[in-house]
């Protein structure tokens, strides 16, 4: 599976005309853990629909897996089938009586048999972390806010998609619905070697799990490298109005204090390391 | 998708037109639209026709925009037309085949009548593109005050269309983005007959209808929290003001109002 945009730009045209991508020139790869990172209006979600066909571009060409999508008549229905799109808050799209009928909607659409169709129901909603048996003949509407983001996710995964982009999946989640996504990204990116295009303004996320990051402004691609390069740019991430993970933001500062640490490290353990190994002496704690 | 949606058509613009106050544009156009029945000859459709092109020029709204707002109408004034042309009779005989004919009065009434129709509409447009909805609830809302004593619940009313206006384009853009997610999911709102169609919407309104009511609900409580209870002694952020120049437009459509009426 591979991705390739090519000087792509969209222009949305109601009443005044905004242009929401600039010239974007972009290859996603297999196996990539993408982060998608730019302020509200930067042109995130727009380049997210592009990649499923949703919007089509007003100019510059798509392809996926050597199909150009921007051409006419292209099977959409294989596209989606092959990019699964979870939006905003996309517990607010729930329509069926029940969970099973939800998560069954985007199976049922691929024209699957039905055997199938409950095999991976069964299987998308284990991974997402809720009992089949106790779950699918309840109805959506009388979940928690997490357990019905749970119910969308899988109703996503049900398809199957060799890639998936989250955009803000975890935006008004608890902690601990937080960390549960997190573990279910990072499963789905080890184990079911999933593509995964994670847009998300919690850098912890992004830069735990990444290992590619995107940064956008203004509909333009203004860095796209490795975590440890693109958060090393303290100066020009601030500049965009975007935050540090908590710990690169730890050690640059105390960097500028004087303190020889590395910036360029991202888990906790690693960090406390670092640091005492500066300090010389102190024992880890 | 969805995004091309206007609502009514007000032409947001800051002329003498625009700036009178709503309450003074409705009486104005209740009157002009009753005098315009009053007319008996077209010669009084000439001067009707000489204010709504200098009203045209002071709102400085394109021509073109009121000949578009006339194509939902041409149906009727096609119809309108026929009608009187072939089986309104009098007059001399113009032309005959077998037992159609028409008539000298058929013609006469036929273009009198579309004359009056496209006026009025024309006038009436007048008013909603040069008033904003909001404007126009607020006037509307005045202008039924007195009928409260008799259990008119004007202010409510208002309120409600006020509402509504409010949220008209925040459900469209509601509705885009679930149609979005659902396409996402496979779902197909452009293929099959009209029963398929009809039902592959499910999946786009229960989720719409479900979020509208999650509204209504936040919205309730938003305003209850600020202790709305309705129009009694509520004061408005922008109070409608009545000027010199309202007074002005009121004495000269009075007076051609009269003009029509008793020529």
């Amino acid at each position: 599976m591979l991705i390739e945009l090519k000087n792509v730009s969209h222009i949305y045209d109601d009443g005044q005309v905004t242009e929401a991508l600039r010239n974007i020139n972009l290859t996603i790869r297999e196996r990539e853990f993408i982060g998608l990172v730019g302020h509200t209006g930067s042109g995130k979600s727009t380049l997210v629909q592009l990649l499923n066909g949703l919007i089509k571009p007003s100019t510059g060409t798509i392809t996926i897996d050597g199909l150009n999508i921007t051409e006419g008549k292209t099977s959409l229905l294989g596209i989606r089938r092959k990019i699964g799109l979870v939006f905003q808050y996309p517990e607010h799209q729930l329509f069926e009586e029940t969970i099973y009928g939800d998560v069954a909607f985007g199976p049922r659409n691929l024209q699957l048999e039905e055997e199938e169709v409950e095999i991976r129901v069964r299987e998308a909603l284990e991974l997402v972390g809720l009992d089949y048996e106790e779950f699918k003949d309840r109805s959506p509407f009388n979940l928690s806010g997490g357990q019905q983001r749970k119910v969308a996710i899988a109703g996503v995964l049900a398809m199957k998609p060799e890639v998936l982009i989250l955009d803000e999946p975890s935006a008004g989640l608890d902690p601990q619905g937080r960390q549960q996504l997190i573990n279910l990204l990072e499963y789905l990116y080890e184990e079911k070697g999933m593509t995964i295009i994670l847009v998300s303004h919690r850098m912890e996320e992004i830069a735990r799990l990444s290992n590619r990051v995107i940064v956008m402004s203004e509909g333009e691609i203004i860095f796209d490298d490795r975590p440890e390069k693109v958060f090393s740019e303290v100066e020009r991430i601030r500049q965009l109005g975007l935050d540090l993970p908590e710990i690169t933001e730890i050690l640059w500062r105390l960097n500028k204090k004087g303190l020889q640490v590395r910036t360029d490290l991202f888990s906790l353990t690693e960090a406390v390391e670092e640091i005492s190994k500066e300090l010389r002496g102190v024992e880890p704690c | 998708m969805l995004r091309n949606i206007t609502i009514g058509q007000y032409l947001a613009g800051n002329s003498v037109i625009h700036n009178l106050d709503p309450r003074m544009k409705i009486i104005i156009t209740i009157m002009m639209i009753t005098a315009l029945f009053f007319i008996d000859s077209f010669s009084g459709y000439a001067l009707f026709f000489l204010a709504v092109i200098i009203i045209v020029y002071l709102s400085r709204i394109p021509p073109i925009r009121i000949l578009r707002g006339l194509k939902p109408v041409l149906f009727l004034v096609m119809l309108t037309l026929i009608l009187h042309v072939f089986f309104t009779k009098g007059g001399d005989l113009i032309w005959r085949w077998g037992f159609i004919s028409i008539e000298s009065e058929g013609l006469y009434t036929g273009f009198f009548m579309v004359t009056r129709i496209l006026l009025l509409v024309v006038f009436t447009s007048l008013l909603t593109l040069t008033t904003s909805p909001l404007e126009l609830t607020d006037g509307i809302e005045y202008l039924l005050g007195p009928l409260k004593r008799i259990g008119v619940p004007a202010s409510e009313l208002a309120m409600m269309m006020t509402i509504a206006l409010r949220f008209i384009p925040t459900l469209l853009e509601e509705a885009d983005k679930i149609m979005k997610a659902q396409m996402a999911r496979g779902a197909d709102f452009e293929s099959g007959n009209i029963v398929k169609r009809a039902r592959n919407l499910i999946p786009l309104l229960v989720p719409l209808f479900i979020s509208a009511f999650r509204r209504a609900d936040d919205l309730a409580l938003a305003m209850e929290s600020r202790c709305y209870h309705g129009g009694e002694g509520r004061t408005r952020l922008y109070e409608l003001k009545i000027g010199i120049r309202d007074f002005i437009a009121l004495g000269l459509s009075i007076i051609l109002s009269l003009i029509f009426i008793i020529f």
